[in-house]
């Protein structure tokens, strides 16, 4: 028996030293890989979290009308039915998810440049949108001066 | 309890069945955490945007600005303007992203439109394929995403979009791009610019739900993805997209 360990030491040694470097590796590896990565992938799962624990800013369409019902109502009548309330009057989730919504009153819409940015002539709008040469058309009177902006008839 | 050698192998191959069907049911449903209805394994998010309809507001993109905080100067959507005469380049402007919307053509006598861009989802994304260190991934609902916790901020990604959506954060140094609000998403609301798109240009779909309006419009409309020829399997759908577009 100690012969066959003399004759074989050459191939021993190294092999106990290829072992020990394997177990260094794998405690390394442990310990720098996140516990789930590679569950759905080629990334850690708990990004997925992550992300999505990021904070709303726009509260939505239904967080509005919930209280707003009546300016709901009224929108819905007109032509911007569909534009969300948020389009025109900014982020609300602030605002919607406060225990005292009064005291995140929504700042009032710039009409002055808020309209423009939709119905401003432009060749490049598509033929059938609503769209007017601002000058020409109200002669730099403000648009809710005669439209009424959640419905928008005359 | 006596059981035969018989009754033992039986058994035993039972539950061995029983075990693997369940542990397959729940790889492939995703394992949500407890308390949550949102399942990753039912959903492949995509948009469809109907160029017919965009009326170059910008409300997308301030919209998403203000929903995930994008630096000034950068944009994770934006909107360009192009204006196509025959035989030549087109040209294309896009002021501040088209933050503050266009101002009026110079001239109207050109075929021109609006088209919003953004990160096109792609299902074999050339940006996931380069990362080095599984920073950027896409999610098993069809996201591409970014672990800013890993990312090196190598910019290997960022030379590899061939759609230029992503940039590198000025104050993290680490990549950013769109999520699709996947923090939205996830709880039931739409994206940010499809909630503020006041035309409905924009459509937050999701493939795998069949009750999804996007069935019927990718059956009754001609929709194109951009740069096809780059087989990333992007899951941005354009109605109606002119072919000078790039």
């Amino acid at each position: 028996m100690r012969q066959l360990f003399r004759d074989s030491g050459h191939l021993i040694r190294p092999a106990v030293v290829l072992l020990a470097a394997l177990g260094v590796f794998l405690v390394v590896r442990t310990a720098l890989i996140p516990k789930a990565f590679g569950k759905y992938g080629h990334f850690s799962p708990a990004a997925l979290d992550v992300i999505r624990q990021r904070p709303l800013v726009y509260a939505g369409q239904e967080a509005c009308v919930l209280c707003h019902e009546g300016e709901g109502k009224e929108r819905a009548a007109g032509k911007h039915a569909h534009v969300a309330c948020e389009a025109c009057h900014g982020p609300q989730a602030a605002h919607a998810n406060a225990d005292d919504p009064a005291a995140h009153k929504p700042a009032l819409p710039d009409v002055a440049n808020l309209c423009r940015r939709c119905h401003e002539r432009d060749a490049a709008k598509p033929a059938g949108f609503p769209q007017v040469a601002t000058v020409e058309h109200s002669g730099g009177m403000l648009c809710n001066a005669c439209h009424q902006p959640h419905n928008p008839h005359l | 309890m006596d059981i035969s050698r018989r009754e033992l192998f039986v058994t035993g191959g039972k539950l061995l069945i029983l075990a693997s069907v369940g542990a397959t049911f729940a790889e492939i449903t995703g394992a949500a955490p407890p308390g949550e209805p949102y399942r990753m394994a039912d959903h492949w998010w995509g948009m469809l945007i109907d160029i017919d309809k965009c009326i170059g507001c910008g409300s997308c993109v301030r919209a998403c600005a203000n929903e995930n905080h994008v630096p000034a100067g950068f944009f994770r959507t934006w909107v360009e303007r192009y204006q196509v005469e025959e035989g030549r380049q087109p040209h294309v402007d896009s002021p501040n992203g088209a933050m503050d919307g266009f101002p009026p053509t110079a001239r109207t006598d050109l075929k021109s439109f609006f088209v919003p861009k953004l990160c096109n989802q792609c299902a074999d994304s050339p940006c996931v394929q380069v990362c080095p260190v599984g920073a950027t991934f896409v999610s098993p609902d069809g996201v591409v995403l970014v672990d800013e916790s890993y990312c090196l901020g190598c910019r290997y990604c960022i030379q590899a979009c061939p759609y230029g959506c992503r940039y590198l954060h000025p104050a993290k140094n680490t990549v950013d791009k769109c999520t699709l609000c996947y923090h939205r998403i996830t709880q039931g609301l739409t994206t940010a610019c499809c909630e503020n798109c006041p035309t409905g240009a924009r459509q937050l779909v999701d493939f795998k739900n069949p009750r999804d309006p996007v069935h019927e419009f990718l059956r009754k409309n001609k929709v194109q993805v951009l740069k096809p020829y780059m087989a990333t399997e992007a899951k941005v759908y354009y109605k109606d997209l002119d072919g000078s577009v790039r």
